[in-house]
């Protein structure tokens, strides 16, 4: 008994293609003078397992942007649908990375990338396997007792990373997880991102302020203007996968990072 | 004689810096003692003015063997306790709410600054004559000189926390008992520590000034006892007492630090210092 059978199949077909729609997306941040107006009705969609990467200046609320689809922040105006539902308020199967590495400084790299599974009273052994298993794919067997103090800004940020894929959520948020590090091991620390997410594929929006990093990672890549952000560019990186370091080097790629960089202005 | 690299480096440490600190603590000691002797002795004070370390040491002698001193100091340490242990969880549980809610610290702050510009031994009277010359009057002031460092620190380590802290357990969902038990009690333990170092020490005074003016148990009415007869060797003795209380509670919240915050990068050891 369909009434509407045509707009039902839409949906359907829409929820199939992406995972994450973002609608005219506003965020006005209350200030003595009307507001500090952070994003001005930004729209774009994400297809499951699609990693993208928002690219801008500095203030054209990229921050603001993730924590709203995190759901640590609401817009003030405009909608974030995620499988089909509207976001409101934070949802486990987010992981989210921050800047700074954002550890307990308290607990060990193990206990670190544990928290979210206690917090989901994942049963101790079960969240333990779970947890070695990342310490492993995040490269840093042996340091499982290690405390944050005595870890590199590289290695710290791998723990972060761990944290934010050990529950296993369909999207990943990263927001500018690397911008603390220095040039050689934030690329390094961009190549070992593409490993990990080949290994455990999901949704991901990330971002950064590097040209290079956004094209060495993403599908698409979505240039936001200076505040109030909007969408300037959808751009898609027509780039094979799996890559490797060596595209950095490659004609194509040099030829999108011009167009990029005009296109933030 | 197997030794791993942890015990071989333990015990390097107990022979580079732990075993000189107790010998020179000791050495210390006896010169203290050694000039006190000296001065008391060059100065030919009467006892009732300044004591030899022999006659306080005969005193303390007799006061342990007729009870008394065993028997002041236990009704004192119940006070110290109790006092400590009701000041602290309020105090923690009033810095909660105030680290929590804005509103709440601009309504109420006002009043905890106030009432710690009074001084305690200006309403201790008040508080005997209200609440009786008993034991719970000496845990009340007890536990009112604990609660303001123990509350500022709660506030202040609860602040601490960094936001994105905050953020992450938010973003995962924790619920509020969570967050206290796996970011907050974690997070502020430090400066809350530092805390309950004062008060711990504070509450000592607290107790006695509580003695002093309205008792007829304790260290304190030991010491007024002791200056109505002008048994100043009784005075010394009690208030040797206290201060070994007040150093061994002391001890106990350093060894509570070493054990809950070595996590922490490691400190040089040193008391003051942390």
């Amino acid at each position: 008994m369909n009434f509407y059978p045509d707009i039902v199949n839409k949906v359907e077909q829409k929820s199939e293609e992406s995972v994450l729609q973002i609608k005219e997306l506003s965020a006005v941040f209350p200030n003595g003078n009307g507001g500090l107006q952070a994003l001005d009705k930004v729209s774009f969609s994400v297809s499951p397992q699609e990693f993208i990467c928002v690219l801008g200046p500095s203030g054209s609320g990229k921050s603001t942007l993730l924590r709203i689809l995190a759901g640590l922040l609401n817009p003030t105006d405009g909608k974030v649908i995620y499988q089909g539902a509207d976001i409101c308020g934070p949802r486990r199967d987010i992981g989210f990375v921050f800047q700074k590495a954002n550890l307990m400084p308290w607990r060990t790299v193990l206990q670190n990338i544990l928290l979210p599974l206690e917090l989901e009273n994942i049963p101790a052994l079960e969240a333990d396997r779970l947890a070695r298993e990342m310490v492993k794919l995040v490269g840093l067997c042996g340091f499982e007792d290690t405390l944050p103090r005595d870890l590199s800004g590289g290695m710290a940020q791998r723990v972060a990373i761990g944290r934010a894929l050990v529950h296993d959520p369909h999207l990943l948020l990263l927001d500018e997880p690397f911008g603390a590090l220095d040039a050689l091991t934030r690329e390094r620390m961009g190549t070992e991102l593409l490993r990990i997410w080949q290994v455990r594929r999901k949704t991901v929006v990330m971002v950064t302020h590097s040209i290079s990093e956004a094209l060495f990672l993403a599908d698409r890549v979505l240039v936001l203007t200076p505040r109030p952000g909007s969408v300037r560019l959808d751009f898609s990186v027509d780039l094979h996968r799996p890559r490797n370091d060596e595209i950095r080097y490659t004609r194509e790629f040099n030829d999108m990072t011009r167009v990029l960089r005009n296109a933030i202005g | 004689m197997n030794f791993n690299d942890k015990q071989k480096h333990s015990f390097q440490k107990m022979h580079n810096s732990y075993m000189p600190t107790v010998i020179l603590a000791v050495i210390f000691l006896t010169i203290t003692g050694f000039l006190w002797w000296l001065i008391s002795r060059l100065g030919n004070y009467p006892s009732f003015i300044l004591p030899s370390p022999l006659d306080v040491w005969n005193r303390f002698v007799v006061s342990i063997n007729d009870g008394s001193l065993i028997r002041h100091s236990l009704v004192t340490l119940k006070e110290i306790m109790a006092g400590l242990a009701f000041g602290v969880s309020v105090a923690t549980a009033l810095g909660y709410a105030l680290a929590k809610s804005r509103t709440f610290e601009k309504l109420v702050s006002p009043y905890i600054v106030a009432s710690q510009s009074v001084p305690i031994v200006a309403i201790a009277p008040i508080l005997i004559i209200w609440f009786g010359s008993g034991i719970s009057s000496k845990i009340l002031i007890c536990s009112l000189i604990v609660f303001f460092p123990v509350l500022v620190n709660t506030v202040v380590g609860l602040r601490s926390i960094p936001n994105e802290l905050q953020d992450l357990m938010r973003s995962l969902k924790a619920s509020r008992w969570q967050t206290i038990f796996k970011l907050e009690i974690p997070g502020a333990l430090p400066v809350f520590l530092g805390g309950l170092r004062v008060g711990a020490t504070l509450s000592v005074i607290g107790a006695v000034v509580g003695e002093f003016v309205g008792s007829d148990k304790g260290l304190g009415f030991m010491i007024n006892l002791g200056r109505g007869q002008y048994d100043t060797a009784l005075v010394f003795v009690s208030v040797f007492t206290l201060i070994i209380m007040a150093m061994s509670l002391y001890g106990i919240v350093i060894l509570l630090e070493k054990r809950l915050l070595s996590w922490q990068q490691s400190s040089n050891d040193t008391i003051l210092e942390h």
